[in-house]
């Protein structure tokens, strides 16, 4: 590995008492690209992110941003920020939070352009205070793109957005990345990531436990998905051998396996009766559960 | 080791104009006094606090024109000027530290301590709002009459006078989050006004507690407000300096938690 980088961790170590939130976890983030970072609560999301923004100092190991400490304002200053949740002032509209974020940033896209690509802008006189909540998480992501960042941080960008909304959303972080901004997002809708990364960080308790393209994550497990219309009990099937996961949703048995003929053959033998069978190469979501399943619990299956 | 080499800093990207930083500050300054200025239950509470106490006990319940007259004006300035210090920082600062409004502020490239800067403007402006209601309310219905010069003077206390009172909500600001903060600032707010002689003069008090008045900064805050209003002669230097140290000792601790602590 041999390029560049607008931020990273390097063996970065984060402890809080007793609890390691991180445990030398490395990370880069290369100019222009979309980097999805997923992970269970506590995996260490927050606590990376904390780190790159210079939120929080690492215990050992170093973050960097732009190659500089995060705490120095020079490196801020290309960087956009949305958190998970933050108070903005109530009183003040829409239009003077934007204009008070630009004042920040030494050459700021202009005032409209950055209101149309948020799709603020029919809010702009309207107190914070006074809008929706999907609303203000928009006001809160066009706060974060008026600074011509070089790269954004958006944690949990689209929690209590509609689907259209957040569709606009994913539209208008599809075109900063166009124009060479790298995104760094954090997210539990793993559809989202698989819409938009193109490249993925599983963290698991403080460590990484995968990194690389959604379609080399999805290659690493390879799990496929199976479903059936058919009276077999999902538990069960669970207990297969072969048998990742078994559910029942609705009438349909649906089930991840890593060997989908063995399974599919086992389950044509238990139930001749056995309709509409749909054989699926696993998605994101399928990986995920794969990667940060309990190790203790997969020893005890295996 | 790593071979992820770092893109170099690049200075034309982050370099910004002097006049661009002037601005932002100015900025934040103009959006806190706004937000505050249009949220009436927090101005109010802070304005009328000590507006309505002095009117009762300084206008209905005393005869006009007397030296108590100009007493009363000086010390509710006093402790007027005071409200906007402790809650204006303090309590807005407690809220803000909870509602992740202050994390953000310190990961976006907002010019360092332009936040601060930013209350400390609105805390002026409020402070300064309160001396003129009670000036309008002393020169009128309260019997007192001042001089052009010792009206300047009292708003010019009233405005720099909150400045240490900043730093000590400030500093409670930083020892608790959210709503809890309001109830501990009026912990240390009217047991602190009673003890330096605002509601009562200090020769009523017991001669301990008026020994000990100097320790607090009201105290020396009623000694400007007095030598304002021609009510006290006697050099002002050592009160100002009190002032000023007490400001500088609290501003270093707070600014020390929020370092620490967030």
């Amino acid at each position: 590995m041999n390029d560049t980088a607008v931020a990273r961790l390097v063996a970065a170590v984060k402890r809080y008492g007793s609890l390691t939130a991180l445990d030398a976890v490395d990370l880069a983030v290369r100019p222009g690209e979309l980097l999805a970072v997923l992970g269970p609560n506590g995996a260490g999301k927050s606590s990376s992110i904390g780190l790159l923004l210079g939120l929080i100092r690492p215990d050992a190991g170093r973050a960097e941003l732009f190659g500089l400490d995060p705490q120095r304002i020079e490196a801020r200053r290309r960087i956009g920020v949305m958190l998970q949740s933050a108070n903005l002032p109530a009183t003040l509209r829409v239009g003077e939070l934007l204009r008070l974020t630009m004042s920040y940033y030494p050459n700021p896209r202009g005032f409209d352009e950055t209101t149309a690509l948020a799709g603020v802008a029919d809010l702009l006189l309207r107190p914070y205070g006074k809008l929706s909540g999907g609303q203000q998480r928009r006001v809160q992501f066009a706060l974060a793109l008026c600074g011509r960042p070089e790269l954004l941080f958006l944690d949990e960008p689209t929690v209590g957005m509609d689907i259209d909304a957040r569709q606009k959303l994913w539209a208008a972080m599809r075109r900063l990345v166009d124009e060479g901004c790298a995104v760094v997002l954090t997210t539990h809708y793993l559809e989202e990531a698989e819409a938009l990364a193109q490249r993925v960080v599983v963290l698991g308790q403080g460590r990484v436990l995968s990194e690389g393209s959604v379609d080399e994550l999805r290659k690493r497990v390879a799990l496929t998905r199976i479903r059936c219309l058919c009276d077999l009990d999902a538990d069960a099937v669970a207990a297969w051998a072969e048998v990742a996961s078994a559910t029942r949703q609705g009438g349909r048995l649906q089930i991840a396996t890593a060997r989908a003929e063995t399974v599919v053959r086992r389950l044509l033998d238990a139930d001749p009766a056995l309709a509409e069978l749909e054989v699926q190469r696993a998605g994101l979501a399928e990986a995920f559960t794969e990667l940060t399943r309990d190790p203790a619990a997969t020893q005890e299956a295996a | 080791m790593n071979t992820v080499a770092a893109v170099p800093a690049n200075a034309a990207a982050s370099a910004m104009s002097p006049g661009r930083v002037l601005g932002a500050y100015l900025a934040e300054a103009r959006s806190e006094c706004l937000r505050y200025l249009r949220a009436p239950s927090f101005v109010l509470p802070m304005t009328l606090f000590s507006t309505v106490f002095y009117l009762m006990f300084g206008v209905l319940l005393n005869h006009p024109g007397s030296d108590a007259s100009h007493y009363l004006l000086a010390s509710y300035t006093a402790f007027g000027v005071m409200g906007p210090g402790l809650f204006g920082f303090g309590a807005s600062l407690a809220i803000e530290r909870e509602g992740g409004l202050l994390t953000l502020k310190r990961s976006l490239p907002m010019p360092p301590g332009a936040y601060l800067i930013g209350k400390m403007a609105m805390a002026m402006v409020v402070a300064a709002l309160v001396v003129v209601l009670l000036l309008a309310l002393g020169l009128t219905v309260g019997g007192v009459s001042l001089s052009p010069p010792r009206v300047l003077a009292m708003l010019a206390i009233g405005v720099l006078g909150v400045l240490p009172f900043c730093a000590l909500g400030m500093f409670v600001g930083t020892l608790i989050k959210g709503q809890g903060a309001p109830g501990l600032l009026n912990l240390v707010y009217l047991p602190m006004a009673f003890l330096s002689g605002l509601w009562l003069p200090l020769g009523m008090l017991p001669r301990v507690l008026q020994q000990i008045a100097p320790v607090w900064p009201s105290y020396h805050l009623n000694q400007l407000t007095q030598s304002a209003v021609g009510l006290r002669s006697g050099p002002l230097l050592p009160h100002v300096l009190a002032l000023l140290a007490f400001a500088v000792v609290f501003l270093l601790l707070a600014a020390r938690r929020l370092r620490r602590y967030g």
